[in-house]
């Protein structure tokens, strides 16, 4: 009963990471991803490494079964019933466009408008009721929904936050004419003032119900039938993770869970190996992903777009995403100048270089052709060999004649402007949040990142770069890692002058005692409870809210009432901090309260991943020819896995495991340090 | 300076250059007080050419507006300065003055030389819309303004800082003009923090790669905009496509005042010419001529849109503005209003691009900005303003029917929360949804409208409303039907009422209970309706888009065979 498994499901593939405490081993396995049902690659995978179930205690799970049920549009069919006059809030947005320029596209509603039925109902600002809800047109309403085949309905009314008498007794009226799980109301999702944004995180929620609870079920089902006993749980878009009861009443808190994890993890190795800062890269096959870890914690971000009009707000890991992955196609526009992507391959058909259909060059090519990828061993794609031939082909076809490079010179150009376009993400990632990139590691991680550190370092000026030993499986070993964590949130809306301090007190311990309730039903071991409270505050006249940590006394699980004095001040310092200066007589706001209750899972010690034994020597498999700026060196290459603590590697090199290819340029040293990480770093001069 | 440059170095460099001014556009979104900056991203930031002013470079976040604005800010200063023979490292001008650098008086300009070797190698811009710039209305938004004395101080290009020394007495006039000291102080600190970094990045730059490959490269990115902009029209036909439009009238008069442009395709350019367009007005409808060249390079963007913001795009495309005309009114002509004036420059080239190239081009979007505000005493006398910006129907395109409620074409603004509204303001919304039948009708449908009916919870209040498109249509494409109308009403103790100047109205007085109510314009239909597919004519009927009568009338009776 000791050994705990992250599964991540992501596009392509299903990474398994087993830990198996007791022993301090740890092992990964690489799947395909089943579809359209992820349950086969999920089971296939865990089964790989292990035969017993009953020999684990828990089974955590990165999904994208949310994220691809909204992406596809595949979700449920459901219904809205909605205050009187604002049936079309959802499709109105907040009157934005998909993109800047062009004024092309348009926008269909995950609920189409002949499904978004009003009832006369209204709450006021102040939460003063200026219509009761009407009752029997709810209970017509929820018929005509029942009629139309829905399987879920949301229940959206205005100012819901501020008074949610009218959405309860709605919810009852419907629940009394339709005995059905996924009934939901604003106010129990999101009891935040902003009613788009609290429309359409509860119509996606409502959306995403039926499909993500029942494949949750049919895992859990599966599972139990394995002999599994212990607890499994979801990571959630916060890093954390939760319950799968809660999931299936909360799926929107999924929507970014695998990348979440991804992060997570990296921030525990990074910290592991003595960076409290990093900036992580993943490369996948479309997309590059950036994330910042400051002082050992990750950025959250309050909400996100899945897709156009497509808004989710619950707290996330803040992940910028440019289109510049392996996949990503090099072409030379009519003015002459080389762009990469935002076109991409994916990952079928693929490269040039798989053989499956591409005739126009990636970014995958151009390391294949240069001698980084090793032919031999293709990582994804069908073929036995890499076809060399083809991607050389390509590459010259569609960017060296254009541009009258030769055909390494253009695979060179190719990966200069990625690099140069990846290196623009981490600057700019950094500088918006207010950091120097050079005050932070880089942890490359996915399939592709790690070809891709060296120009990293030297674009972004960043010292130096951590390779995780797993690089391929990070987000699995993430959910083995995350905390359990339940975020709130409730609007206040009052100044600080009238604030009712006993209220808030009150509102904090409801959060308090429902977090910590799910801590206690679960069975995770944890090593310690952490609540942290923060309010959202502005002065009057300003819509940009700045987060104030509010450290409250706790006393046996009772919360004290913080003085209007604590609260004044805290949002001074915390406005300083953003702002530099304070403003004079301005009065004071509290918008939203948000707590988060953590439970933090005890962390496994990294130097159970540390390769026993080894030498330098015999991990070394061979040499290749690889291209590197102007000219070809004969390039070592080592089983990376294979190297021991402490080995130094000095670039030209390459080391290479199952599903990684770590690229050691020239002018860099590689070491392995005691959890089996990779340090990359100038050579010492 | 006419170094040949590789193709590697020229890709990597026009990434790093961009990046400079997405990174001061990122410093100032972070720094700036005010939420017109901060969360609507009214401002923007770019480098520019040492000797003619003209844009190399600009941050992709900014309003799209000012991406053929600033260059005008730009050569404003280069004209100062040449005047006075006074240019050293470490001077930055600041000026508001619309008639020199285009848009309106709040928009406040910052301009620095940028030197290199002791010589100026270019310019950096950076421009913010401040929350209040003086003037008779708070907010300078003010439809009554004969002169753009009653809009805002004005500043023209003036020393903030001379070779690095900031100028306390330039600062000390500014925020003495301001109703909102703190938030201009903590705008101007944002700007020139943005201003910094850039000088800094740029000094990186310049030491990486030498002041001579970076020149080179700003020059070949000019070549390569302009070979791209040549290339596109290419592909459009040879000829000459005209296209009128109309302003209903400038607030003051009630007379329709046309705007007329006849779009010239000659191989490889383009002419632009404004020629039937009415004369200056008596209110604040005109704009300067800076504006007008800038609009006319969002309109190219637009159809366009894979273009980079590059002076270079402009070269073979000519502009002819004729002199006296709204379009290039001179000081001291209010333009106020300018935002409706150009969105209806963006509607004749559209439609007369059209008429050459269908396919590239969308129909005319809803076409107003529908300035609202709404202003009263709360009951322990504290006074509020409620001033918004609402949203209409985007034109059908040859790919797809029009975006229902979208934002406008000069813009990406977003609109606020109607509970944030509320919270703030004694109002209820008693509606804020689509507008059935106000699409445009075509093969490809505009985009919808919207219906804004807001109640007054206090016991009296002010309506002010600047709008458009009350008494013509957005027009639809491609042998596409206009829209619907804007439409502003509102309720007196005798019923519902409108403005006798159509969407332009001061000072309605409203009691508790009574509301306002405004319809705006769908966006203009792309191609004949007669195409469009009967099915999708029975969704539209279905989901209550379209009334049953109006879609037989415009559309015929087939859908309803289509009915399941």
């Amino acid at each position: 009963m000791s050994k705990m498994i992250g599964v991540d499901v992501g596009g392509t593939f299903t990474d398994v990471f087993v830990l198996d405490e007791d022993h301090g081993v740890a092992e990964v396995a690489k799947v395909p991803t089943t579809r359209p049902d992820q349950a086969g690659g999920f089971l296939d995978g865990i089964g790989r490494r292990v035969k017993n179930l009953s020999e684990a205690s828990v089974v955590v799970h990165g999904t994208t079964a949310g994220t691809n049920a909204l992406l596809e549009r595949k979700g449920a069919k459901i219904g809205v019933i909605t205050t009187q006059g604002l049936r079309d809030v959802l499709e109105m947005r907040r009157r934005d466009r998909p993109r800047t320029w062009g004024l092309r596209g348009d926008f269909e509603p995950i609920v189409p408008r002949n499904r978004r039925l009003e009832v006369p109902e209204r709450t006021l600002a102040d939460g003063t009721i200026r219509v009761h809800v009407d009752l029997d047109a709810v209970d017509a309403a929820a018929r005509t929904l029942i009629e139309y085949g829905c399987s879920a309905v949301a229940i959206l009314f205005a100012n819901a936050y501020a008074n949610p008498e009218n959405e309860r007794r709605a919810i009852e009226a419907v629940r009394a004419v339709w005995p059905n799980e996924h009934v939901s109301c604003s106010s129990e999702i999101l009891p935040e003032i902003r009613e788009f944004e609290r429309f359409s995180t509860t119509a996606l929620n409502a959306y995403l119900q039926p499909e993500v609870s029942g494949y949750l079920n049919r895992l859990d089902t599966a599972l139990d039938r394995g002999g599994f006993d212990g607890e499994f749980l979801i990571v959630q878009s916060n890093g954390g993770v939760m319950g799968t009861d809660t999931a299936c009443r909360f799926p929107v808190r999924t929507a970014l869970s695998g990348p979440a994890a991804g992060v997570i993890a990296a921030g525990h190795i990074a910290r592991s190996a003595g960076f409290d800062n990093v900036i992580t890269g993943d490369m996948g096959g479309t997309s590059f992903d950036v994330a910042l870890i400051a002082d050992g914690k990750s950025m959250l971000s309050p909400q996100t777009s899945i897709d156009f009009g497509m808004v989710v707000r619950t707290p996330m890991i803040e992940i910028t995403t440019i289109g510049a992955g392996g996949g990503s196609i090099a072409w030379v526009d009519k003015g002459g100048l080389l762009n990469i992507g935002p076109e991409s391959a994916g990952s079928v058909p693929g490269p040039v270089a798989y053989g499956q259909g591409n005739d126009r060059p990636t970014v995958t090519d151009a390391n294949v052709v240069l001698g980084r990828i090793d032919p031999d061993n293709p990582i994804g794609g069908k073929l036995d060999r890499l076809d060399v031939e083809a991607a050389a082909k390509a590459i010259d076809v569609h960017v060296g004649s254009k541009l009258g490079l030769s055909m390494t010179e253009a695979a060179e150009a190719i990966l200069t402007v990625a690099n140069s376009r990846m290196a623009g993400a981490i600057r700019l990632v950094s500088i918006e949040r207010g950091f120097d990139p050079k005050r932070f590691a880089f942890m490359p991680f996915g399939g592709g990142g790690a070809l891709h550190t060296g120009a990293m370092l030297k674009e972004v000026g960043i010292g130096c770069a951590i390779v995780p030993r797993f690089p391929g499986v990070t987000s699995a070993m993430g959910c083995v890692i995350a905390d359990m964590r339940q975020d709130f949130v409730q609007t206040i809306n009052s100044l600080t002058s009238a604030l009712d301090t006993e209220e808030l007190a009150a509102l904090i311990q409801t959060h308090v005692d429902d977090g910590l309730a799910v801590l206690v039903a679960s069975a995770s071991r944890f090593e310690s409870r952490d609540v942290v409270i923060e309010l959202d505050m502005a002065y009057v006249g300003q819509t940009h809210t700045v987060s104030v940590p509010l450290h409250t006394e706790m006393n046996q699980g009772q919360v004290a009432p913080p003085t209007t004095t604590d609260i004044e001040s805290a949002f001074d310092e915390a406005y300083k901090a953003t702002y530099g200066r304070l403003l004079k007589n301005g009065q004071r706001r509290v918008m939203n309260l948000r707590t988060a209750v953590i439970g933090r899972r005890p962390k496994f010690d990294l130097v159970t991943l540390a390769p026993t034994g080894g030498d330098l020597a015999s991990a070394l498999t061979g040499t290749r020819s690889v291209h590197f700026g102007d000219t070809w060196h004969e390039t070592n290459i080592y089983d990376r896995l294979a190297l021991p603590v402490g080995a130094k590697v000095k670039g030209p090199a390459i080391l290479v495991q199952p599903d990684t290819t770590v690229l050691v340029d020239p002018g860099l040293i590689a070491e392995v340090d005691n959890c089996g990480n990779t340090i990359i770093a100038p050579k010492e001069a | 300076m006419s170094k040949t440059i590789d193709p590697i170095t020229l890709a990597v460099l026009a990434g790093r250059m961009e990046q400079i001014a997405d990174e001061m556009d990122a410093t100032l979104f972070r720094a700036a007080f005010n939420p017109i900056i901060a969360e609507a991203h009214d401002a923007s930031h770019g480098i520019y050419h040492a000797a003619s002013g003209d844009t190399l470079v600009q941050g992709k976040s900014g309003l799209p507006i000012f991406v053929g604005v600033m260059s005008f800010a730009v050569k404003a200063v280069i004209d100062k300065a040449a005047e006075a023979v006074d240019l050293k490292d470490g001077d930055i001008y600041i000026f508001n003055d619309a008639h020199m650098g285009g848009t309106h008086l709040s928009d406040m300009r910052l301009v620095r030389p940028y030197f290199r070797d002791g010589e100026l190698f270019c310019y950096l811009a950076s421009v913010g819309h401040w929350h209040d710039v003086g003037g008779a209305v708070p907010g300078n938004y003010n439809p009554s303004a004969t002169e753009a004395f009653q809009e805002a101080f004005i500043l023209p290009p003036v020393k903030l800082s001379r070779a690095g020394e900031i100028q306390q007495d330039i600062i000390d006039i500014l925020m003495r003009n301001t109703r909102l000291p703190q938030s201009a102080m903590g705008d101007l600190n944002g700007q020139l923090g943005a201003l910094d970094l850039g000088v800094k990045r740029l000094d990186e730059l310049l030491d990486e790669y030498g002041s001579e490959t970076v020149s080179s490269a700003l020059e070949a990115l000019g070549d390569r905009a302009e070979a791209l902009m040549r290339s596109e029209l290419e592909g459009l036909p040879n000829g000459r496509w005209e296209a009128t439009d109309f302003l209903d009238n400038d607030g003051i008069t009630d007379v329709a005042l046309p705007i007329k442009v006849a779009v010239e395709i000659s191989d490889d350019t383009m002419t632009l010419d404004f020629e039937g367009t009415a004369l200056r007005t008596a209110g604040p409808v005109n704009i300067a001529l800076p504006t007008a060249v800038a609009t006319a390079y969002v309109a190219i963007k637009h159809i366009f849109p894979d273009l980079p913001a590059n002076a270079g795009v402009m070269r073979p495309i000519k502009v002819k503005v004729p002199e006296g005309s709204l379009l290039s009114a001179e000081f001291p002509a209010p333009v106020g209003g300018y935002t409706e004036t150009i969105l209806r420059m963006i509607d004749v080239i559209f439609s007369a691009t059209a008429k050459a190239a269908p396919d590239r081009v969308v129909a005319n979007a809803y076409g107003t900005i529908n300035a609202l505000s709404i202003a009263g005493k709360k009951k322990n006398g504290q006074r509020w303003v409620m001033f918004s910006f609402y949203g209409g129907g985007h034109g059908g395109s040859a790919e797809s029917d029009g975006l229902n409620h979208g934002n406008a074409p000069i813009s990406t603004a977003t609109i606020p929360p109607m509970e944030i509204l509320e919270a703030a303001y004694p109002v209820m919304f008693r509606q804020w949804a689509l507008r059935p039948d106000s699409a445009g009708a075509g093969a490809q449908r505009g985009g919808l409208g919207a219906v804004y009916e807001i109640e007054l919870l206090e016991e009296q209040a002010e309506a002010f409303l600047f709008g458009e498109r009350g008494r013509f249509p957005p027009e639809g494409v491609a042998g596409g039907k206009s829209a619907a109308m804007n439409v502003f009403a509102f309720e007196q103790e005798d019923g519902w009422k409108h403005p006798p100047l159509a969407s332009k109205m001061l000072g309605i007085k409203l009691k508790k209970g009574q509301a306002v109510r405004l319809e705006t314009p769908g966006g203009g239909g792309y191609g004949q309706p007669s195409e469009r597919d009967p099915a999708a004519v029975a969704h539209d009927v279905s989901e209550g888009y379209l009334t049953e009568d109006a879609a037989t009338a415009t559309y015929g009776p087939a859908w309803k065979d289509t009915q399941t």
